[in-house]
């Protein structure tokens, strides 16, 4: 079982590469059950949204 | 002075900003800044008819802001590996978050915001120099991760650490400073 530590690394880790299949299913299983981690994974998401509009349009 | 140069001018201190935030060395901001007001003195007529001259000019901005990361790179010297074991307080012995992220505002609504804008320029400011370099050149230039590895000559591992270090590190600041959790 995922700690949130490592669960949280692996959502960030997946946002740059392919996870292994194995981690894959781990960090699936994590996010099931914990809703801290699955709101980290939601702002993780958010951030690189906003990072893109970033610029002119956005201040 | 003729209109087109003086709004061009006119756009500089926004530029510096953008510029800065990336480069986080202000003499190479203020050099690609100068390139960028140059380019566009120089190529007026390609913005002929085009709605919006700061879009314009920051799109040639990011051109001479990648261009600036290269240079600076291959001058720069080795950066050690790094844990990212700073991050131990957040989290018990078992791993558990101390204090787990709350949920946030509708993503579509926040990002409507320019007071959302104000605070994330606000927390990319107090990232350290590297950690900045590492994801904005990820998040808003767009490079693979493979390519920051080669340009900032780290580690694909050091290269995670990095980006999750700037991650967490926003996301914390953000959720500190910025009123929008539910």
């Amino acid at each position: 079982m995922l700690s949130c530590k490592e669960a949280s690394r692996l959502v960030s880790q997946g946002m740059d590469r392919r996870l292994p299949f194995g981690r894959r299913v781990q960090l699936r299983v994590h996010l099931a059950i914990c809703d801290g981690c699955t709101n980290f994974s939601k702002q993780l998401a958010l951030l690189r949204r906003a990072l893109r509009e970033f610029g002119p349009k956005s201040s | 002075m003729n209109d087109f140069r003086s709004r061009v001018e006119g756009e500089r201190p926004y530029l510096l900003r953008y510029a800065s935030l990336q480069l986080r060395d202000p003499h190479a901001a203020e050099d690609a800044v100068q390139e960028t007001l140059l380019a566009a003195l120089a190529g007026e007529a390609s913005f002929a008819g085009r709605s919006n001259l700061r879009t314009w000019l920051t799109g040639i901005l990011k051109h001479k802001v990648i261009d600036a990361i290269r240079r600076s790179m291959r001058e720069s010297t080795l950066i050690p590996e790094e844990d990212a074991g700073e991050f131990d307080a957040l989290f018990d012995e078992r791993g558990h978050w101390v204090d787990a992220p709350g949920a946030w505002a509708d993503p579509d609504a926040l990002l409507e915001q320019q007071r959302f804008f104000i605070a994330l320029e606000a927390c990319l400011k107090r990232l350290p120099h590297k950690i900045a370099q590492a994801f904005m050149m990820r998040e808003h230039l767009g490079f693979e991760t493979d390519e920051i590895c080669k340009e900032l000559a780290i580690t694909p591992t050091h290269c995670w650490v990095l980006l999750y270090r700037a991650r967490m590190q926003l996301r914390e600041c953000l959720e500190k400073d910025w009123s929008g959790k539910k």
